[in-house]
C-alpha cells in the first residue's frame, strides 16, 4: 500500500532544530571573516574553517538526534525564519529526513575534506581564500537541502554554482582553469533557465513556490502542467548534476584542486539535481509519469556516456570524473523510478559520497606526492610508496565496482533491481554500465598501483601527511560499511519514507537475484579485461592511436565539439551580426537623419566636434520660445 | 504643508552656490564641501524616510506653492513609495559618486604620461553634481505634471557638461547626441502635457486631479504616446538605444552612474507613473506593442553587451537589458512584476553604479576602458578584482544578490500576469528567462579577459584599492547583499504605491492572494 507523504508541521519545540539556521550561519561567518579581513587571517584562516565546519556537522547531528526522537508521521518539521518577498515567498528551513541525511552527508564529508585541505593546499599562497570558497560552499549548499521553498533551494543552487565557479578557478591564472570556471557556470545557467521557468509555472499554477503548501495543492496525478514543470526541473537538475545534455562542463571542471572536486564535484554539488527531484518527487515526478519517465532515461544514458568516457581518460582526475557522470546517473535513473527507487537513489548518493571522495582524495594524495603529474601512464607500482592511499582508495575502488557487501554493492544493486523491475530495459542499460566501471576503475588501479614504475625522474613518490590520510581512512570506513547499514533492514528507506512516500515494508535486499548475479558476473570479465590489458601487460608511457572508439571516448563523445558548432559558433557569429547592425544600421539611419536635418553631413561632423554648447543653447531657447508660447496660448 | 521635500532640494543646490563660490585654488575645501553636503542630504532624506507610512495617503510630505498663477502651474511636491526609493536611490548615489570622482577633474595620464583626459574646473563639476542632486530629488518629488517636465528638461544640463566637458576623447559627440535625443522626445512630451492641460480642461497641472480626467480613448492614445516616446528614449527602449552607450562610455564613470542608474529611470518612473495612471486605457491598448520592444531590448541589449570590446560601452548595453526587464513589468499589469520593476529601478542603480565604478578604477588605473588591454587583474590587485566580480554577479542577477529579487519578481510577475493578452506575456516572460544565461557570458567572458589568466605587461604595476575607492564600493556591495537577502523593507513601501497605481489602471491586484489550484 502506497503511504501518504507526512505533513508538514510547524516546529514548536525549543531544541536545536529551531536552530537549524545555525548550520548555514557558522559556515557563512565563516566565508565572511576570511573574505572580509582578507591577509590578517591568513595565519589561522584554515582552523576556522575547519571549526566552522565541524560546528556546522555537529548542528546536524544535534538536529538529527532530535529529529528521530518524533514519531515518523512527525518527522517533517518546518522552521520559519523571515517574510522573503512579502505575499510571495516565506523564508524558512525543513528539517526532514531527507533534507538532514543531505546536511550530514554535506557537513561530514565536508569537514573531512577541509581537515584534508590543510595539508593538500599547505604550499599554496592563498590556502585561506581556499577556506573561504570552502565555507561559503558548505552554507550554499545546506541552504539548497534545508529550504523549506524553490526559491530558497534556487538561491542555495546559485550559491554552489558561484562557490563552484570560483574553486574551478581557484588558479585562474591559468587561462584553462579561467576557462573552465566559465564554461562550468554558464553551462549551470541553462539548466538554471529551466528551473527559474519551471518555478514560474508552479507559481501560476498553484500559487505557492513552497513544499508545505504544494503538497496539499498538487493531486499527484500527472497533467499537461505537472509534464511541463518536470521537465523544466529536470533540465536544471541536468545543469546541476552534469547529465546529458548539460554534461560538458564537468570534466573541465576538474582544473579546480582536488578537495573541490571531491567535495563539490563528487560527493555533494553534483548531486543537488537528484536532491531536487526526489524533492519534487511527489509533486512533478509521480511514479510512470512521463518527467519521472525522462528523469530515469537520462540517468541511463548518462551512466552509460559516462562509464564509456571514463574508459579511455588517462588523467586521473578525469576518469574519475566521468565515473562521477555515471553514478550519479545511476542515481537519477533510481530517482525516476518513483518511491520504490528513492531510497536507492538517495543511498547510493550517500555511499558514493563517501566513496567518491574517498577515491578523488586518494587521487589528490597521489598528485600531492608525485609532483601533480595526473597521467596514469606516468604511474605505476605506486603500492608501495603510498601504502595508505593504496589501501584507502582500493576500499573505494571495491566499493564503486560493487564488490560484494562493500557500500556501492548494495546501493547500486538497489537501483538496478528496482530499474529492472520497474523499466526493464534501462535496468539492464544499468547492468551493463556496471561491468564497464569494472573494467574502467580496474583499469585505473592497475595503471596507478600496480604494474612497473613509468614516472619521472624528479619524482620521488612518498605517503601523503596524516592530515591528509586520516580523513581517508575515515571515508574508506563509509565505503567499507555504511551501505550494509543503510540498505539491510531498509534502515534508510523507513527513515526516509515520511518525506519521500513509499510502500509501508520495506524491499528486501536480495542477494541471489537474476540482474544482481549478471551484474558481478559482467564486473568480473570487466575487472579481467582491465588486468590482462593494464595489468599483466607492459601500460605504454605514452598514449596509444586507439581505433575511433576509442577516439570518440577521449573526446567525451565529441559533446564539445557538438556544443561548438550548434551553439557557440552561431552564437559569435550571432553576436557579431547584432554588434555590427547596431553599429551600422541603428546608429547609421539616427545619424543620416540628423545629417539629412542639418542639411549636409559636414554641418553635422561640425556640431558633432565643436559647436555643441551652442547647438544646445539653441535648442533650450527653442524649448523656451514653446513654453512661452503654452504661456501666451493659455492666457486667451 | 511639509517643508521636508523642499528642504531636500534646497540643501544640494545650496551647496552648489557654495562650491561654485570657491576662490581659485581651494579644489580640496570644493570637494570636501560637496561631499558634506551630499551626505547633510542624504541624513535628512534618511529622517525623513523614517517618517513615511507605506499604509498612509498616496503621497506624503506633500506641500504645494503657487508658481504660475494664471495657469494653474504650482510648485508640487509629494512621494509615494516608489518615488520614495528613487529619492533614496539618487542620494545614496551621489556621495558615493562624490568620493568615487574625487580625482577625475584633475585630468588623466597614464603611467607613461600620455594625458588621456586634460585638467578641468573642479568647482564646476561638483557644483554641476548637486545641481544634479535637486533636479534628481525634484523629478521624482513633482506631483505637478508641468514641473516634472521642468526637472525632466533641465536635468539635461548639468549632464551635458558633466559629458560633453569631463568625458572622454569623443565627448563631445556623445554629449550632442545624448542631448539631442532627450530633447527630441522632451519636446513630444511637452507638446503631450500641453495637450492634456488642454483637454483636461481643468485647469491644472496637480497630477492627483488629472486621474481620470482624460476618458476619450483616441485622445488617450495621442497624449500616451507623446509621454511614452519621450520616456521610452529616457529609459532607453529599443530602438531608441544607441545614444546611452555613448554617453555613458564617454562620461566619467561617476557620472555614467548618475546617468544610468538614476537619470534613466526617470523614463521607466515615468510611464510607471504617468503614461499607466493618465491613460489606462491607452496603456492597456499599446501594451502588446510595448512587451516586443522589452523583451527585444532585453535579448538584444544582453546580445549586442556580449560583443562589445569596450567596458563601459559593455555595461552599457546590459543596462538597456536591464531596462527591458523595467519597461516588461511596468507594462505587464500584475502586481507581482510592477512591484518587482520598481524595485529593480532601485537595484539596478545599486547594481551597475558599482559595476561602473568598479571599471573605472580599473580603467583609471590602466587608461584604456579597452577590455584587451587587461588580465590577470586578480593576482596584483585582489580586493579590486573581488569587488569588480561581485558587482558583475549583481549584473548577472545572481540570487543572494538584490538585483535577483526584483528580476524573478517581473518575470514571474508576467508570466502570472492574468491582464488581456496574458498568453503573449508568458511567452515574452519564458524568452526573457533567457537572458539569465546571456547575463552570464557577457559578464563572466568579461572578468575571464580582464580578472584571470597571466597578469598583462601594464597590469603588473597595478596598485590595489586604496581606502577611498574602498569607502565607494563596499557601501554598494553591502546594500546589494543586505537587499538581496532582505528586500522586504523596500517591498513594504513599493507594493502599496503599485497597488495604488494599478487601481488607477483599473487591474485587479489580489493576484498574489487568489492563486488557487490551477489544476
Amino acid at each position: 500500500m502506497e503511504s501518504e507523504i507526512a505533513q508538514i508541521a510547524q516546529y514548536a519545540g525549543d531544541g536545536v532544530i529551531g536552530l537549524s539556521w545555525l548550520m548555514i550561519a557558522f559556515p557563512l561567518v565563516g566565508a565572511f571573516i576570511l573574505l572580509v579581513f582578507g591577509r590578517f587571517t591568513n595565519r589561522w584562516g584554515h582552523l576556522l574553517g575547519v571549526a566552522m565546519s565541524l560546528a556546522s556537522f555537529v548542528v546536524a547531528v544535534l538536529a538529527f538526534m532530535e529529529l528521530i526522537g518524533f514519531g515518523e508521521d512527525q518527522r517533517r518539521q518546518a522552521v520559519h525564519l523571515y517574510e522573503f518577498i512579502p505575499g510571495m515567498v516565506d523564508m524558512g528551513l525543513l528539517v526532514d529526513p531527507l533534507s538532514i541525511s543531505f546536511a550530514l552527508l554535506i557537513t561530514g564529508v565536508g569537514s573531512l575534506i577541509h581537515i584534508y585541505s590543510i595539508g593538500y593546499m599547505s604550499h599554496d599562497e592563498h590556502r585561506r581564500r581556499f577556506f573561504a570558497y570552502l565555507n561559503l560552499f558548505v552554507a550554499a549548499m545546506l541552504l539548497l537541502v534545508l529550504a523549506d521553498n524553490y526559491v530558497g533551494l534556487f538561491i542555495g543552487w546559485e550559491g554552489v554554482g558561484l562557490a563552484s565557479y570560483l574553486l574551478i578557478g581557484f588558479w585562474q591564472f591559468k587561462p584553462s582553469a579561467a576557462v573552465a570556471a566559465k564554461k562550468a557556470f554558464v553551462v549551470n545557467r541553462v539548466g538554471d533557465f529551466g528551473l527559474l521557468v519551471g518555478m514560474f509555472v508552479i507559481w501560476t499554477s498553484f500559487g505557492t513556490l513552497a513544499f508545505k503548501d504544494l503538497g496539499a495543492k498538487v493531486s499527484g496525478a500527472e497533467n499537461g502542467v505537472t509534464l511541463a514543470i518536470g521537465l523544466l526541473l529536470l533540465l536544471g537538475a541536468c545543469g546541476k548534476s552534469a547529465q546529458l545534455p548539460l554534461q560538458s562542463w564537468l570534466l573541465d571542471a576538474m582544473e579546480g584542486p582536488t578537495p573541490v572536486s571531491a567535495l563539490i564535484h563528487a560527493a555533494t554539488m553534483v548531486t543537488a539535481g537528484v536532491y531536487l527531484v526526489v524533492r519534487s518527487g511527489a509533486f512533478f515526478f509521480p511514479e510512470g509519469s512521463g518527467a519521472a519517465l525522462a528523469a530515469a532515461i537520462v540517468g541511463a544514458v548518462t551512466l552509460l556516456a559516462g562509464a564509456i568516457i571514463g574508459c579511455a581518460k588517462d588523467d586521473i582526475k578525469k576518469g574519475l570524473a566521468g565515473s562521477t557522470m555515471s553514478q550519479i546517473g545511476y542515481m537519477m535513473l533510481g530517482a525516476g523510478l518513483g518511491p520504490a527507487g528513492y531510497a536507492f537513489a538517495i543511498g547510493h548518493l550517500i555511499t558514493h559520497g563517501f566513496f567518491k571522495a574517498d577515491l578523488f582524495l586518494g587521487a589528490g594524495s597521489i598528485m600531492h606526492g608525485m609532483n601533480d603529474e595526473v597521467d596514469m601512464r606516468k604511474y605505476g607500482g605506486l603500492r608501495k610508496y603510498m601504502p595508505v592511499t593504496f589501501a584507502t582508495f582500493f576500499i573505494g575502488y571495491l566499493a564503486i565496482i560493487g564488490f560484494p557487501l562493500l557500500s556501492g554493492y548494495f546501493t547500486k544493486d538497489g537501483i538496478i533491481e528496482t530499474a529492472v523491475h520497474h523499466q526493464p530495459v534501462l535496468g539492464w542499460l544499468a547492468v551493463l554500465g556496471a561491468g564497464i566501471t569494472g573494467f574502467y576503475m580496474s583499469r585505473m588501479v592497475f595503471m596507478t598501483f600496480f604494474g612497473q614504475k613509468r614516472w619521472a625522474d624528479d619524482a620521488h613518490p612518498h605517503e601523503s601527511p596524516s592530515v591528509m590520510t586520516v580523513p581517508l581512512m575515515i571515508l574508506s570506513l563509509g565505503a567499507l560499511g555504511l551501505g550494509a547499514y543503510l540498505v539491510l533492514g531498509g534502515t534508510l528507506y523507513t527513515f526516509l519514507r515520511p518525506a519521500v512516500g513509499g510502500e509501508a515494508t520495506p524491499p528486501v535486499f536480495d542477494f541471489a537475484s537474476t540482474p544482481g548475479l549478471v551484474t558481478l558476473v559482467l564486473v568480473a570479465i570487466g575487472a579481467a579485461i582491465a588486468w590482462v590489458k593494464y595489468g599483466r601487460a607492459e601500460v605504454p608511457a605514452v598514449q596509444p592511436r586507439g581505433s575511433f572508439v576509442t577516439t570518440f571516448a577521449r573526446r567525451d563523445l565529441y559533446g564539445d565539439a557538438l556544443n561548438e558548432s550548434l551553439f557557440m559558433r552561431p552564437g559569435q557569429w550571432l553576436t557579431r551580426i547584432a554588434v555590427f547592425f547596431d553599429n551600422r544600421g541603428i546608429d547609421g539611419l539616427v545619424n543620416g537623419l540628423a545629417a539629412g536635418i542639418g542639411g549636409t553631413s559636414g554641418r553635422l561632423r561640425r556640431v558633432q566636434t565643436g559647436f555643441a554648447r551652442t547647438y544646445a543653447l539653441s535648442i533650450f531657447i527653442g524649448a523656451a520660445l514653446l513654453t512661452g508660447a503654452l504661456l501666451l496660448v493659455g492666457n486667451i | 504643508m511639509s517643508p521636508w521635500l523642499p528642504i531636500l532640494m534646497a540643501v544640494p543646490v545650496v551647496g552648489a552656490i557654495v562650491v561654485a563660490l570657491l576662490p581659485k585654488g581651494s579644489d580640496k575645501l570644493a570637494k570636501q564641501l560637496t561631499l558634506l553636503f551630499s551626505l547633510l542630504t542624504l541624513v535628512l532624506t534618511g529622517v525623513m524616510a523614517a517618517g513615511y507610512k507605506p499604509t498612509g495617503p498616496r503621497f506624503q510630505f506633500a506641500a504645494e506653492y503657487d508658481w504660475i498663477p494664471s495657469f494653474g502651474v504650482k510648485f508640487g511636491v509629494g512621494v509615494d513609495g516608489v518615488a520614495l526609493v528613487l529619492i533614496a536611490l539618487s542620494v545614496v548615489l551621489v556621495p558615493i559618486v562624490v568620493l568615487a570622482s574625487w580625482n577625475d577633474a584633475d585630468g588623466v595620464k597614464t603611467a607613461d604620461g600620455t594625458i588621456v583626459a586634460p585638467k578641468r574646473s573642479v568647482k564646476t563639476y561638483f557644483s554641476l553634481l548637486l545641481v544634479l542632486e535637486t533636479m534628481m530629488i525634484g523629478v521624482f518629488a513633482a506631483t505637478d505634471v508641468f514641473l516634472f517636465y521642468v526637472f525632466f528638461e533641465a536635468m539635461l544640463i548639468p549632464m551635458y557638461f558633466m559629458i560633453g566637458s569631463y568625458g572622454g576623447a569623443q565627448r563631445s559627440y556623445a554629449a550632442v547626441k545624448f542631448l539631442l535625443y532627450s530633447l527630441f522626445g522632451g519636446l513630444l512630451m511637452l507638446v503631450a502635457v500641453i495637450g492634456l492641460y488642454v483637454l483636461a480642461g481643468s485647469k491644472t497641472f496637480m497630477f492627483p486631479e488629472l486621474v481620470g480626467a482624460i476618458q476619450d480613448p483616441a485622445m488617450q492614445k495621442w497624449l500616451f504616446g507623446g509621454f511614452f516616446i519621450a520616456f521610452a528614449i529616457k529609459a532607453p527602449l529599443w530602438p531608441v538605444h544607441t545614444w546611452l552607450p555613448d554617453a555613458a562610455a564617454q562620461a566619467p564613470a561617476g557620472a555614467a552612474v548618475l546617468l544610468v542608474g538614476v537619470l534613466d529611470k526617470v523614463g521607466t518612473f515615468g510611464m510607471l507613473r504617468f503614461c499607466l495612471e493618465l491613460f489606462p486605457d491607452a496603456a492597456k491598448a499599446f501594451t502588446m506593442p510595448i512587451v516586443v520592444l522589452a523583451v527585444i531590448s532585453i535579448i538584444y541589449g544582453a546580445i549586442v553587451a556580449i560583443g562589445q570590446t569596450d567596458m563601459k560601452r559593455l555595461i552599457a548595453y546590459t543596462s538597456i537589458s536591464h531596462f527591458g526587464f523595467i519597461v516588461l513589468g511596468v507594462f505587464a499589469m500584475s502586481d507581482v512584476a510592477q512591484s518587482g520593476a520598481a524595485l529593480y529601478m532601485v537595484n539596478h542603480g545599486f547594481a551597475t553604479g558599482a559595476l561602473f565604478l568598479a571599471a573605472g578604477f580599473l580603467i583609471a588605473r590602466r587608461g584604456s576602458p579597452y577590455i584587451k588591454d587587461y588580465g590577470g587583474v586578480q593576482k596584483v590587485a585582489p580586493l579590486l578584482a573581488g569587488f569588480f566580480l561581485i558587482a558583475g554577479l549583481a549584473g548577472l542577477s545572481l540570487p543572494g544578490l538584490s538585483s535577483f529579487v526584483s528580476e524573478f519578481m517581473v518575470m514571474i510577475g508576467t508570466y502570472s500576469s492574468e491582464a488581456h493578452g496574458s498568453g503573449a506575456l508568458t511567452v515574452a516572460a519564458g524568452i526573457s528567462a533567457l537572458a539569465v544565461i546571456l547575463a552570464a557570458v557577457y559578464i563572466l567572458w568579461m572578468v575571464q579577459r580582464t580578472l584571470n589568466g597571466p597578469t598583462a605587461e601594464p597590469v603588473k604595476a597595478f596598485k590595489d584599492l586604496n581606502a577611498r575607492e574602498v569607502w565607494v564600493l563596499a557601501p554598494l556591495v553591502a546594500l546589494i547583499i543586505g537587499f538581496g537577502f532582505f528586500p522586504k523593507p523596500l517591498l513594504d513601501v513599493i507594493n502599496p504605491s503599485v497597488q495604488a497605481t494599478l487601481t488607477n489602471v483599473h487591474v485587479p491586484t489580489s493576484t498574489i492572494a487568489e492563486k488557487g489550484t490551477g489544476q
